[in-house]
């Protein structure tokens, strides 16, 4: 374990809680939020902390999640430090304005609290919502459970902000499952998060007089595609970036942070990828599958958005047979988003492991440790005898 | 203006030599030209008023003619003008009477 700088503090705390309290140790400028299931508590809680006088912060109650996001651009473009939270149909509705955060280059920080998107209606976890901004733009990390909560929500400000980025940037949280639910956590003291963030100052901002410049202008045939081809530039820097910080904040916390985390994977021969809380419910099926003798391993993707495609194929590459878990669906697709990730690595670096694609946990549906055990056991039984029936399956869907 | 490659333009289309929309001459996307009848003139100023583009020449306080390079041919100015002293003319066939 890594020596920290600074001791953590205690605490029993629920995911939304404890970003709410990243937020309010960070202190932005501003922060446009419109409150929607599961990610409310994050908007009530840092409500309290604005009323009480706990932050600095200029609190924007907005009519919608459209105005929300449309109230951080225009916070960004003035130069503060900007924060916001959704969910589910919270961030659908915010989608043109999604792009705008991105091409306008703006360090927005989102808290995501991850909700299925409806019909049917459905307020629980599912991957839908944040997948569906995939292409939109912005960095895009997923947490395993609360203490990665707080830590990613604190990290993302100074993935987003740094020089080589400059885009916004998400960390998703499971609806419920991490949002909702308590666990031992250690939070940092304010001080080291200070310390930790630092101060920012954009390069040009719309409240610098001396330095005017025109934001969001018309952009046509002649620069559209060169300003395109800028963002595709600065989040492939995020991956230096995301490790760069992510080993700061282990020397502040003790707790390091990379691309993705390997776990049991030295020798192992069947490997799952997964994301999120379903990550943390994957360790305890791969000690359960090690002490029935089976080479269980488990590679947890933290970075979606940029994804880190050639480490992947490093550590997959040569696998027996690999199974990537997805919780959401790309309709239409032969496979679900991670999973096409996944097999876009191993294309564009020549290896050529047999894989199987599990869509589970649509609309919060349960994922337990012994679910995943039995796809362990599938991954040993298509070693076995080769891959049969399509590449996608769906994980405890009754016929 | 020569076109730049994209590591040498800034982020995310920010303009930072301000006003320089001048350089950007809209009056190429005009399919019918204001033609400006000086006899008719009063030089009340309603066209300058209502021209969304800033495209009417003012020189010490009178109109002295259309800035070409940035009209776009909406015919407001001729639509408001009380005098009538603005008609608006195909520039197809303007420019086939100039050969």
């Amino acid at each position: 374990m890594q020596v920290a700088k600074y001791k953590g503090i205690p605490k029993g705390l629920e995911g939304d809680r404890a970003v709410a309290e990243a937020m309010r140790q960070m202190n932005p400028d501003v922060v446009a939020a419109y409150p929607i299931t599961p990610q409310t508590e994050i908007v009530m809680r840092f409500s309290d902390f604005v009323s009480n006088g706990e932050v600095d912060t200029e609190f924007i109650a907005v009519e919608s999640e459209h105005a929300a996001m449309s109230s951080c651009i225009g916070a960004a473009a003035a130069g503060g430090r900007v924060q916001t939270a959704t969910s589910g149909a919270g961030m659908a509705l915010m989608w043109e304005v999604l792009w705008i955060a991105s091409g306008s280059r703006l360090p927005i920080v989102m808290h995501a609290v991850n909700r299925s998107l409806s019909a049917p209606l459905n307020i629980h976890c599912d991957h839908s919502d944040t997948m569906g901004m995939r292409d939109a733009g912005w960095v895009h990390i997923f947490d395993e459970n609360v203490q990665e909560a707080y830590d990613s929500a604190i990290q993302v400000m100074r993935i987003a902000e740094h020089p080589d980025v400059m885009l916004p940037a998400l960390h998703a949280l499971d609806g419920f499952i991490i949002g909702h639910s308590v666990e031992r956590m250690e939070t940092l003291p304010d001080e080291a998060v200070k310390e930790f963030i630092g101060t920012y100052t954009p390069k040009y901002s719309l409240l610098d007089v001396e330095h005017p410049a025109t934001f969001g202008p018309m952009d046509l045939q002649d620069y559209f595609f060169e300003h395109k081809r800028q963002q595709v530039e600065a989040i492939q820097n995020a991956l230096d970036v995301v490790v760069k910080v992510g080993k700061e904040f282990g020397e502040l916390s003790g707790r390091p942070y990379g691309l993705m985390e390997e776990y049991r994977m030295d020798d192992a021969d069947y490997v799952l990828v997964a994301l999120g809380s379903t990550a943390g419910t994957s360790k305890v099926a791969v000690d359960m599958m090690r002490d029935s003798g089976v080479k269980a391993g488990l590679l947890k993707i933290r970075c979606f958005r940029p994804f880190p495609h050639k480490m992947v194929s490093e550590v997959l590459g040569n696998r027996k047979v690999v199974g990537v878990l997805d919780r959401s669906i790309s309709f239409g697709a032969q496979t679900g988003p991670l999973c096409m990730e996944v097999i876009t690595s191993f294309f564009t670096h020549g290896c050529y492991p047999n894989v199987v694609n599990y869509v589970y946990g649509m609309g919060g549906r349960d994922i337990t440790p012994e679910h995943i055990c039995e796809m362990y056991k599938e991954l040993v039984e298509i070693d076995k005898k080769g891959l049969k029936g399509p590449a996608q399956r769906f994980f405890g869907v009754r016929d | 203006m020569s076109l730049k490659g994209w590591k040498e333009i800034e982020i995310g289309g920010l303009i930072t030599d301000v006003g320089n929309s001048i350089n950007y001459r809209t009056g190429d996307w005009r399919s019918y030209r204001p033609i400006w009848d000086d006899k008719k003139c009063n030089n009340c100023k309603v066209c300058w008023v209502y021209c969304p583009d800033g495209s009417i020449i003012i020189e010490d306080g009178i109109m002295i003619g259309m800035d070409l390079d940035h009209c776009k041919g909406c015919g407001i100015c001729a639509q408001e003008c009380p005098q009538k002293a603005i008609e608006m003319m195909e520039e197809t066939k303007l420019r086939e009477a100039v050969k």
